[in-house]
C-alpha cells in the first residue's frame, strides 16, 4: 500500500511533467517573437532537469542527480548565451 | 523499498505539488496573452516544480541514509539562475522591442529607440 503511493505520485508526476514538455514545445514551435522561444527553451531545460530527477527516483541511483546538475548548468549558460545575442549582436564581448 | 511511511508521504506529497507547479507554468506559458505575461509564469512555477521534485528525492535520500547532497547543489543552483535568466530574457525582449499588451504607463517603459538599429525586423 504505502509503496503503491510513492510509484503512483511518481507517475502523475512523469505525467504531469512530460504534459508541460509538450506544452513548452507547442510554444517553442508557435512563439510569435523570438524571445518566447528562448522562454520556452529554458522552460523545456528546467522541466528536462525534473524529468531525469524523477526517473532518479526511480531507479533508486544518484548517478542521474549529477547529470541533472550538468543540464541545468547547461540551460543557463546556453539561455544566457541567447539572451546577451539578443541585447547585444553578440554572445561573448 | 523498505522505507519509513512518513518518508514516503511526504516523498508523495511534495511529487504531487511539483507536478501540479510545473502543469500550471506551462500552461500559463501556453496561455497568457503577452510575453511579459508569460516571461512570469514558468520562471515561478517552474523552479517551485523543481524544487518540489528535488525535495522530495531528498526526503527519500535521507530515508535512506544517504546524504542529499547533489540534490542540494541542483536546487540552489536553479532557484539562483531562475532570475537572473529571466531578467535577461526580459533585457532581451525590451531591446527588441517586443509588443506589451498590458495598459502600462507612459514613463514605465524606456524611451523607445529608432526602429531598424539592431535588425529587429529580422529577428521578428
Amino acid at each position: 500500500m504505502s509503496i503503491n503511493i510513492l510509484v503512483l505520485s511518481l507517475n502523475i508526476a512523469v505525467a504531469a511533467v512530460s504534459l508541460a514538455m509538450a506544452l513548452c514545445a507547442w510554444r517553442l514551435m508557435r512563439g510569435p517573437h523570438i524571445t518566447d522561444r528562448v522562454l520556452a527553451i529554458d522552460t523545456l531545460y528546467l522541466n528536462a532537469v525534473a524529468l531525469v530527477v524523477l526517473l532518479g527516483i526511480r531507479l533508486q541511483t544518484p548517478l542521474l542527480f549529477e547529470a541533472a546538475l550538468i543540464m541545468a548548468m547547461l540551460g543557463f549558460a546556453s539561455t544566457v548565451a541567447l539572451a546577451r545575442y539578443l541585447t547585444r549582436g553578440d554572445a561573448i564581448e | 523499498m523498505g522505507l519509513h511511511p512518513v518518508a514516503e508521504w511526504l516523498a508523495a506529497a511534495c511529487l504531487l505539488v511539483a507536478a501540479f507547479f510545473s502543469l500550471v507554468g506551462a500552461i500559463g506559458l501556453v496561455r497568457l496573452p503577452d510575453f511579459f505575461m508569460r516571461l512570469h509564469a514558468p520562471t515561478k512555477a517552474s523552479t517551485l516544480g523543481v524544487g518540489g521534485v528535488l525535495l522530495a528525492s531528498m526526503i527519500l535520500a535521507a530515508a535512506q541514509d544517504r546524504a542529499g547532497f547533489a540534490e542540494l547543489l541542483i536546487t540552489l543552483f536553479v532557484f539562483v539562475t531562475a532570475p537572473v535568466s529571466a531578467n535577461m530574457m526580459a533585457q532581451a525582449a525590451l531591446h527588441l522591442l517586443v509588443p506589451c499588451k498590458a495598459a502600462v504607463p507612459e514613463d514605465a517603459v524606456p524611451e523607445r529607440r529608432p526602429s531598424g538599429v539592431h535588425g529587429d525586423d529580422k529577428l521578428r
